[in-house]
């Protein structure tokens, strides 16, 4: 069946995940701990943020109510942002930003995978296939890091194990299906978030041991991103991302 | 001050346009080994589609010829020209050899 | 991006004049020069400076733009802000490389930067207070650095030519994409448009600094014109720079901030007015408005980081002592 408007919720909450994380990932322009690393931060944010073009691209047009990417990227309250709460969560140290990457992409190189292989959205099945390639790249290079920094000094050893305790917590939002991802589910768009959990633990198992990391017991995982509640940091991230379209409403750029 | 001891070792990159072609050397970065020199030679070298195969090797792992020495390298093939096929005479008419 | 203007360059050298002539040979046979071929330590020592100063300005580059990349008002310039500043990070990274030819090393060099030492092109001083200086930066200061870096692809030292003609095939885009930011704003609003013609009497005087003093009061450049490391005065590039930008300012309808600029149709050139010279001094000695805070959030990112260059270091010697333990238990 064809891809509905009913439907532009879901892409929104994978749009808003790439968007979010791209945007955070641009912050550290400049300020890389290492050269080589401004180069590989910028690639992987440039990925992100192509990813969320294209997908705020097929969501307007799906909605037929004439939104740009941009209307849709930077003209939302923040209610109405639906990323998942990892993704917002400030970049900290390298060890912070490095593990919010690797937990991400290990949960979205399978996604995209399954999407380009049995999505009945042919437009979503096409970002996916070049996305995959991309998501698979930052799951290498965010992994390399994260085992470098675990099985490093000391003090990189307890920055990641403070970046484990720190973001583990918001992994759980990654496998839960809100009713606009249901229904996508159902349509044949995107896969079960539930089914990539078992790819996801072993990824993370094997980096963690590499890196002789500690995986942190986590009782209550926390959510909210899907339904539009987020935490702090959030609103002053759209107040930079905003900041333009809000101060010179209705002007071209 | 840095310690020499601590400095991060320089890679010389090689890139591979496409298949058919040899590597050629591009540049240089640095990484603390080789796994994260091909990461960053693949995020700094190839950002264009510039190729679809790197190598890298340590800068330090590479031996030079002597420059001072080049004339004694290099002159004396110059006048060999029997290794190239035009100290050949050969009639017109036996065609293209 | 960077242009001439080099910062206390001393080219004096003490080899033989017979050493010296046949270098200059050399030179004038257009043969590049080698990092391993013998040369003037004057040579050398002008080249690491000056490449090193290039390299620095690209990486001081990144943070008056950077500062932009979280607030660009489209997906689009998001994109295209992040590219061009993530290129310019990959032009100090080539830059180093080059002066790593000569026996200096990039931590060397960043030591020299982060204290002071060091030079950088003094355009990174400035402020980017609103969206517009993105647009001018782009089109006036990227273009004033091409102007410059075109002919240093034809430098005398290999290495440095060689970097050069990647940077100046990467900054291609830069150029445009500036231009393309003005010509939105010039086309736009009242609000833009003054927002357009404010950026461009901020960056307009300092992009023509960034060539450098008068040749006659240059006390460097004829060294580096005879090794070819430079090939045109910073009065000629000045002058092209002008030529080429002036009528891009009229095409937006901008008005350029020099009342004495006038097209003086004997020698084909424009006429300038007068240059601040005071004001370069001042901020070429750190008397900028930012060069406090560029050197700082230089120094805070090198420190911040130090913790994760020390973790690669000490893991990639952990591995290395188990493949050897591996080694010697299989031998």
């Amino acid at each position: 069946m064809a891809t509905a408007e009913t439907n532009v919720p879901a892409i929104l909450e994978i749009a808003d995940d790439c968007l979010i994380l791209g945007h955070r990932l641009s912050e550290w322009c400049g300020h890389a701990p290492i050269l080589e690393e401004e180069m590989a931060l910028a690639n992987m944010g440039l990925d992100l943020l192509g990813q969320a073009r294209a997908l705020y691209a097929h969501a307007g047009e799906l909605e037929g109510k004439g939104r740009s990417e941009d209307d849709l990227a930077f003209l939302r309250r923040e209610r109405d942002y639906v990323n998942c709460l990892l993704v917002e969560r400030r970049n900290g140290d390298f060890a912070h930003t490095m593990l919010r990457q690797l937990y991400f992409a290990a949960f979205m190189q399978p996604f995209w995978r399954e999407v380009a292989a049995n999505s009945t959205d042919a437009t979503l099945a096409g970002i996916a296939a070049k996305a995959e390639k991309e998501m698979a790249y930052h799951l290498r290079h965010a992994g390399e890091w994260v085992i470098r920094m675990g099985d490093g000094t000391d003090e990189s050893a307890r920055r990641m194990a403070d970046a484990a305790i720190e973001l583990h917590r918001y992994t759980g939002e990654l496998f839960m299906a809100s009713p606009a991802r249901q229904k996508a589910i159902a349509d044949g768009l995107l896969p079960d978030p539930e089914s990539l959990r078992g790819e996801w633990d072993a990824t993370i198992a094997t980096v963690f041991a590499e890196a002789k990391l500690e995986m942190p017991e986590i009782r209550v995982m926390q959510k909210g991103g899907r339904d539009g509640n987020h935490g702090e940091d959030m609103g002053h991230l759209l107040a930079e991302l905003q900041f333009m379209q809000r101060a010179y409403p209705g002007q071209t750029w | 001050m840095t310690d020499k001891h601590d400095l991060t070792p320089l890679w010389e990159v090689f890139i591979r346009p496409r298949n058919g072609l040899h590597h050629r050397h591009v540049g240089s970065l640095h990484a603390s080994d080789s796994a994260l020199a091909l990461q960053a030679a693949r995020d700094v070298y190839t950002r264009r589609g510039e190729g679809n195969s790197i190598w890298v090797c340590r800068s330090a792992d590479i031996a030079a010829s002597d420059p001072s020495f080049a004339e004694a390298n290099f002159e004396p093939a110059d006048d060999k020209i029997y290794r190239h096929p035009t100290f050949y005479d050969i009639p017109d008419e036996v065609g293209h050899m | 991006m960077y242009s001439q203007g080099l910062i206390g360059a001393d080219s004096s050298t003490t080899e033989s004049e017979e050493f010296l002539a046949a270098f200059q040979a050399r030179i004038d046979r257009e043969e590049k020069i080698e990092p391993n071929d013998p040369m003037p330590e004057g040579y050398r020592r002008t080249l690491v400076r000056q490449i090193g100063q290039h390299a620095h300005s690209e990486i001081v580059g990144m943070l008056p733009e950077g500062n932009w990349i979280t607030r660009a008002p489209s997906l689009r310039r998001k994109i295209a802000l992040l590219a061009k500043v993530q290129d310019e990070g990959g032009h100090g990274l080539y830059l180093y490389s080059a002066a790593e030819t000569l026996g200096v090393s990039r931590e060397q060099m960043t030591e020299e930067l982060l204290s002071g030492k060091a030079k950088y092109s003094s355009i990174f001083n400035y402020p980017t207070p609103t969206w517009a200086d993105i647009g001018a930066i782009g089109w006036l200061v990227d273009g004033a650095a091409i102007m410059n870096q075109i002919p240093l692809c034809r430098c005398s030292f290999g290495p440095y030519a060689r970097a050069m003609i990647r940077v100046c095939k990467e900054e291609s885009f830069h150029q445009r994409q500036g231009y393309e930011i003005m010509m939105t704003l010039a086309r736009g609003s009242e609000e833009q448009k003054q927002m357009a013609q404010e950026a461009l009497n901020r960056w307009w005087w300092p992009s023509l600094m960034m060539f450098g003093p008068h040749d006659s009061d240059s006390t460097h450049g004829d060294q580096s014109m005879k090794w070819k490391i430079k090939r045109f005065s910073n009065d000629e590039l000045r002058q092209k720079f002008i030529t080429a930008t002036v009528p891009q300012a009229e095409y937006l309808g901008l008005t350029v901030p020099d009342p004495d600029l006038k097209w003086n149709e004997e020698t084909k050139l424009y006429d300038h007015g007068e240059i601040d010279w005071a004001e370069f001094k001042a901020v070429v000695s750190g008397n900028g408005q930012m060069n406090r805070d560029r050197i700082r959030d230089r120094n805070k990112a090198w420190d911040d980081g130090a913790w994760v260059r020390e973790a690669a270091l000490v893991h990639a010697q952990k591995r290395a002592d188990k493949q050897h333990i591996a080694r010697e238990a299989a031998e």
